[in-house]
């Protein structure tokens, strides 16, 4: 059968992995080089860098960290953050990711996703969406790193970017970011609910029975965590052997 | 003269395959090409693929690496991956285009609205871990645990009409062919350098066979 996964994330900004609570107040959490080959052992299922900073000085320095990073880990690699045009996927796939994520270009701009789908295949393109609460059952997408609202109800949207080619949905509960609450579950039964691609959950993971939650209750594909691995509370075989105690299938 | 050519048609995560051959024969020559003579002159040959199988081909015929890939297919250790297993066969509903037909069969897409044995929806594209059951031996099994998972990303998936190619198959929610072999050709739907240490040990297995 096929596994829940589990994804840690990591944040990078001028080349280190850094954590924020609710999208702010950064601290420092290491090399990712490191870092990654450590999950890549550990048993993590695939990991997402999203460069944080994503200005045009910074690209650089992020694809040399890409390659490295691909010489010496064997899982699935997701990058994302400052993607604007087709030739930036491309540039992001030829550095060793495997997959790329969009998030604010693709609301100043829905036909990148459709035209990176076309050109490189749904199954590399991830749209991330940064959702925050409007009121009970409702959520507004946000972009620019959380700072701008844009009107768009989070389902509707989701709905749009499948029909434009994203292959998966990579959705964070700003509300929860950082929170170690546990995710926003009715925030991800609402979008699994309405899409047929796969959704990973993010935004909020602060220990064990909160990735079963997300899975479990939220109906996700996959679980997204970061403070969680970064500062040693828990490894990713804990993780999984809870899960598996819960009945959820990963891989071990 | 390379050891390993890896086809470079424009169409798939090559930097991976590459890194994934590098650390499982560090002493071999690897090449990305798109160069037909290379992948003529090359000892082994690896045809991956990503993306949608009609761009796939266009590109693939493109850079007049056709003949090549027949050829290769032939006469020497041939691994596909993913679209490169795909294109092997006659015919996918994808787009509605001819493959290669070296191998008889259809390329067709996953039902839409089913459910998994949990009753949840099913997810398309089929994306993850899922494990991979054997049903005949072959050396590039050996060391890989029966029903160890690999990492699969895909929405269209092969049906052989010869049985006797079948290598495994997986459960999505039914059963379909993730692996075939015939001679001296594998192929597989799965990704072996995104499956960390069974995928590894495939590749070397690989690289070390003499079919």
């Amino acid at each position: 059968m096929l596994a829940k996964r589990i994804i840690p994330c990591l944040d990078v900004m001028a080349g280190r992995v850094v954590k924020g609570v609710s999208f702010v107040e950064l601290r420092d959490a290491g090399d990712p080089v490191e870092i990654a080959h450590g999950y890549d052992t550990q048993g993590a299922d695939e990991l997402i860098f999203l460069d944080i900073t994503a200005s045009s000085d910074n690209r650089g320095i992020l694809f040399r960290m890409i390659e490295k990073v691909a010489e010496q880990v064997f899982i699935p690699l997701t990058v994302g953050g400052g993607v604007r045009q087709v030739a930036d996927v491309r540039d992001l796939l030829n550095a060793g990711a495997d997959k790329v994520s969009i998030n604010t270009s693709a609301v100043l701009n829905p036909q990148l996703v459709a035209d990176a789908a076309g050109r490189y295949g749904s199954q590399c393109i991830v749209v991330a969406i940064d959702a925050k609460q409007t009121s009970t059952g409702h959520w507004e997408v946000f972009t620019h790193g959380g700072r701008n609202a844009t009107g768009l109800d989070v389902v509707a949207w989701a709905m749009r970017m499948e029909e434009l080619g994203a292959g998966e949905i990579l959705l964070t509960s700003m509300d929860r970011d950082g929170s170690k609450i546990g995710f926003d579950l009715q925030l991800t039964r609402a979008v699994v609910d309405a899409v047929e691609i796969p959704l990973i959950a993010s935004g909020g993971a602060g220990n064990l029975q909160h990735l079963v939650d997300g899975i479990k209750q939220g109906g996700a594909d996959a679980v997204l965590a970061a403070s969680i691995f970064h500062f040693g509370e828990y490894t990713l075989t804990q993780a999984k052997q809870y899960m598996a105690k819960q009945g959820i299938e990963v891989r071990l | 003269m390379a050891d390993i050519a890896v086809i470079d048609y424009g169409m798939g995560n090559l930097r991976s395959v590459q890194q994934s051959l590098r650390k499982v024969a560090p002493t071999a020559s690897i090449i990305l090409t798109s160069d037909p003579q290379e992948v003529a002159r090359a000892g082994r040959v690896i045809f991956p693929g990503q993306g949608a199988m009609p761009d796939c081909m266009r590109e693939m015929d493109e850079r007049g690496l056709r003949s090549a890939v027949l050829d290769a297919a032939k006469n020497k250790p041939f691994l596909g991956i993913c679209i490169g297993l795909q294109m092997l066969f006659e015919h996918s509903t994808e787009g509605n285009i001819t493959g290669l037909g070296i191998l008889r069969g259809q390329v067709v897409r996953f039902a839409s609205h089913l459910l998994d044995q949990q009753g949840d929806k099913l997810k398309i594209p089929h994306m993850g871990w899922n494990q991979v059951h054997r049903v005949a031996k072959h050396p590039l099994w050996q060391g890989i645990a029966q029903d160890a998972r690999f990492y699969f990303v895909h929405s269209y998936y092969v049906i052989p009409q010869d049985a006797a190619i079948v290598q495994a198959n997986t459960d999505y929610p039914t059963p379909f062919v993730c692996a075939v072999a015939r001679d001296n050709l594998f192929a597989v739907q799965f990704h072996p350098e995104k499956s960390q240490d069974v995928g590894l040990t495939l590749l070397k297995n690989f690289v070390d066979w003499k079919p």
